[in-house]
């Protein structure tokens, strides 16, 4: 196809495990007056923002239309405003098309989720399933990975060991992350003696409870320079839905990351993700998942995800160098928060994590358990 | 602001609805979307295979289902598909079908099924509908989705009497194009005799905003396909164009930019058509327009509104009414499906708007059909805090 569209700004809160202080609200204010700010966008109806697309859910933040509780702040006062309520990730391939579509010049995207507010993570993914085959039985998006986990360690050559060295390797990097979630800097041991939440699937093996918001500017290509001299470009999306029943589907299969990828490479003109992108940020809910999702998008042969940890595959494939979703970002934002290393990497900002000359970044987010959908995008400089 | 070129043609090309209910106990969420994803691909022509993305939308609170498109695959068809879940309230099966345009124009996808649904049978409507309200501010004030401001407006603005027959008159007019389709949830078969009646015993809920007035709250599902130029010219049925779209959302709480006499702020309605008209060189939309299908949860809303998207300054909206010519033969037809005081499965509500208007201009809407070519129609959507989104749709590619 070989449209593309620009990234002109990215801003964000520090993810935080208990953002007490201050509400969603205040959080994407935050974001959004630097965007203004350092990129001169107005809300002009010919030459500003005209369509914001926000990211929330309505049972996080246990109120109906959850967008309706940011319209003004996000700047959509009598302007349009539409809500991704799904991964993030999602909302950028919306945003292409309301960009492509010749609709919209100017998108403004902004996103939050407090996971501190809600009594339990769990009993709101247990919602997702349908109240009579499914729910009654407790199942949640932790319990019904916990099963995908262990059918997959089996089949990769994946043990606590390898889990521990994914755990260990994200904190470690999360903490050359300014916006990473502060974590306590662990051990393989501690790791492997953390309590089980469903087995195998460990307290330090899961993504900790945490408060995030971002927002980002995109725009058309002919536009992007007033916004910004260096933006990063969207190059490809692509999604999948995987079946709903976890007896229906072939759980260790990756067929809807698979999927998802290759529409995105193939929107993006990618024929050899493991050569040509040099940087890929995976939404890895559970340490499981790192490996998993990397065989998802090609770059590690299929079920050789336990060789992949043990030849030291995530640093040199690049993968993760935020520290992952693993370190902490809330559920539905995963997507983005990958988007945002992938930011800072390509434009050279990213510190002391900072790699050479990145060219192209995948980035990639899950919605549902067990990877029922999943989005990928091509970000390229 | 100037007309921004769209980056290809983007026709509706199949419409599926289901029978809209108080109650569908037998079957499921998926079960009953299915049933409306069968009808639009069968309208289209197509199966399942030729479609490469589902937008779906509904309400996470209304039904208790959390990223319920994650169950609701097994009905949408969606298993390997490229999806989408975008809402805004009210205004989701509007959105979702401007969503369902974006996506085709974009050249991303050549054929986009959106998918509105709701089951409020399976839940608590104005509990859900309460639950939007800041929890800190205006929780505890809010009724739902039911308000006697509106009634106390125009009640003030053309008098008590007028104000009641215009709003009863538009009631009993819905109700009549109801009784024309047979997917109505409400269709009472009320008579104007019946209006000083209606006016008189029908119980107040808030003010003068009485039971007859109000919308239900169903169960359906609505489906429309959406395809790019060369696949729409290959459909079973003509295509139906997408002209244009505006959204136009506003702050949350309800009174700090509205009630301020010295600094009146238009209504979200007036300030989209306004925009949209005159991107689109439409100077006059009520001769213009063939049909309106217009969101209208209760009678007074109808009637109020009307004002807002003809943009009429003074009475025109309530003589259109007291004519009888927003009736299915009159000058101005509105709502010839009976509209939302005649079903109103929320998530689903607004893509009917855009159903039923696309029917209409294919000249396939049976016994609601107008009895004239419908060349362009106008669809719109409402929720959240006074959210407004507005379809024109057209007969040829002409404009």
């Amino acid at each position: 196809m070989g449209k593309r569209v620009a990234i002109c700004a990215l801003e964000q809160v520090k993810n935080e495990p208990d953002i007490w202080y201050q509400r969603f609200q205040g959080m994407l204010l935050d974001c959004l007056e630097p965007i203004l700010e350092k990129t001169g966008v107005t809300f002009d109806m010919d030459k500003g923002i005209r369509n914001v697309i926000t990211c929330s859910d309505d049972v996080f933040d246990a109120r109906t239309i959850s967008d309706s509780g940011v319209t003004d702040v996000v700047g959509a006062h009598f302007r349009g405003e539409e809500k991704m309520a799904q991964d993030s990730i999602n909302g950028l391939g919306y945003a292409m098309a309301c960009i492509l579509s010749g609709h919209d010049d100017v998108v403004l995207y902004m996103g939050h989720c407090k996971e501190s507010q809600t009594e339990s993570r769990y009993m709101n993914t247990n919602l997702a399933y349908d109240p009579f085959y499914m729910r009654p039985l407790g199942i949640d998006f932790l319990s019904a990975n916990a099963f995908q986990a262990r059918a997959y360690m089996e089949k990769a050559g994946i043990d606590d060991d390898h889990l521990a060295e994914i755990v260990v390797r994200s904190r470690k990097n999360a903490a050359k992350n300014p916006y990473a979630r502060e974590n306590e800097m662990v051990s393989g041991d501690q790791v492997k003696k953390s309590p089980y939440l469903a087995d195998p699937i460990r307290e330090l093996h899961f993504y900790p409870v945490t408060d995030w918001a971002f927002g980002m500017l995109l725009c058309s290509e002919e536009r992007a320079k007033e916004f910004c001299d260096n933006p990063v470009w969207l190059t490809g999306y692509g999604s999948c839905m995987d079946s709903y029943f976890p007896g229906d589907r072939d759980i260790i299969s990756n067929f809807a990351l698979k999927n998802a990828a290759s529409r995105a490479y193939s929107m993006a003109g990618v024929k050899n993700p493991q050569k040509e992108i040099d940087l890929f940020e995976l939404a890895d809910q559970s340490a499981y998942q790192l490996p998993m999702w990397a065989e998802g998008v090609g770059i590690v042969d299929e079920y050789t995800g336990g060789k992949w940890i043990e030849e030291g595959g995530p640093d040199k494939s690049q993968v993760n160098l935020s520290g992952g979703m693993l370190n902490g970002n809330p559920v539905m934002l995963g997507g983005v928060a990958r988007v945002a290393e992938a930011w800072y990497q390509l434009r050279g900002e990213a510190g002391d994590r900072q790699i050479k000359k990145p060219k192209k970044a995948l980035a990639h987010g899950v919605t549902g358990a067990m990877g029922q959908h999943h989005g990928v995008v091509i970000l390229e400089k | 602001m100037a007309k921004k070129k769209k980056n290809r043609n983007v026709a509706i090309v199949g419409v599926g609805q289901t029978q809209y209910s108080s109650h569908r106990e037998d079957v499921n969420q998926p079960e009953m979307i299915h049933e409306a994803v069968s009808l639009a691909l069968a309208d289209a022509g197509i199966t399942i295979d030729d479609v490469d993305a589902i937008v779906h939308g509904n309400m996470e609170l209304f039904e208790m289902v959390h990223q319920p498109d994650l169950w609701h695959m097994l009905g949408t068809g969606g298993y390997g598909k490229d999806s989408f879940r975008i809402t805004t309230g009210g205004t989701t099966g509007a959105t979702i079908a401007c969503a369902a345009d974006n996506l085709v124009a974009s050249e991303m996808y050549d054929v986009v099924m959106a998918v509105g649904f709701e089951k409020l049978q399976e839940g608590h409507t104005t509990g859900g509908i309460t639950n939007m309200a800041d929890p800190l501010w205006s929780r505890q004030l809010q009724t739902g989705a039911l308000t006697g401001s509106t009634g106390y407006k125009m009640e003030k603005e053309f008098g008590e009497e007028r104000a009641n027959r215009a709003a009863m008159m538009y009631r009993i007019m819905m109700d009549k194009h109801a009784c024309l389709n047979h997917n109505s949830h409400r269709s009472f078969g009320l008579d104007f005799d019946q209006m000083d009646d209606l006016m008189e015993n029908s119980p107040r809920l808030v003010g003068n905003l009485r039971l007859i007035h109000m919308c239900s709250q169903s169960d359906g599902c609505c489906v429309v396909i959406f395809a790019s130029e060369k696949k729409a010219k290959k459909m079973a049925k003509p295509p139906v164009w997408v002209r244009d779209h505006i959204t136009v959302h506003r702050e949350e709480t309800f009174n700090i930019f509205g009630f301020d006499e010295n600094y009146p702020v238009p209504m979200t309605h007036r300030f989209a058509a306004e925009q949209l008209f005159a991107r689109n060189g439409i100077d006059s939309p009520v001769d213009y327009f063939d049909v309106f299908e217009m969101y209208d949860p209760s009678g007074w809303w109808g009637a109020d509104w009307m004002k807002e998207f003809f943009l009429f300054e003074n009475d025109e909206h309530l003589k259109l009414i007291e004519d009888k010519e927003i009736m299915i033969d009159g000058k101005m037809p509105i709502n010839p499906s009976g509209g939302v005081t005649a079903a109103n499965p929320i998530g689903a509500t607004a893509l009917v708007r855009v159903a039923e208007a696309a029917l209409q201009v294919r000249g396939d809407a049976g016994g609601h059909q107008i009895p004239r070519d419908v060349n362009h129609a106008l669809a719109s959507g409402f929720g959240g805090t006074m959210w407004t989104v507005l379809m024109m749709l057209e007969r040829e590619l002409n404009w």
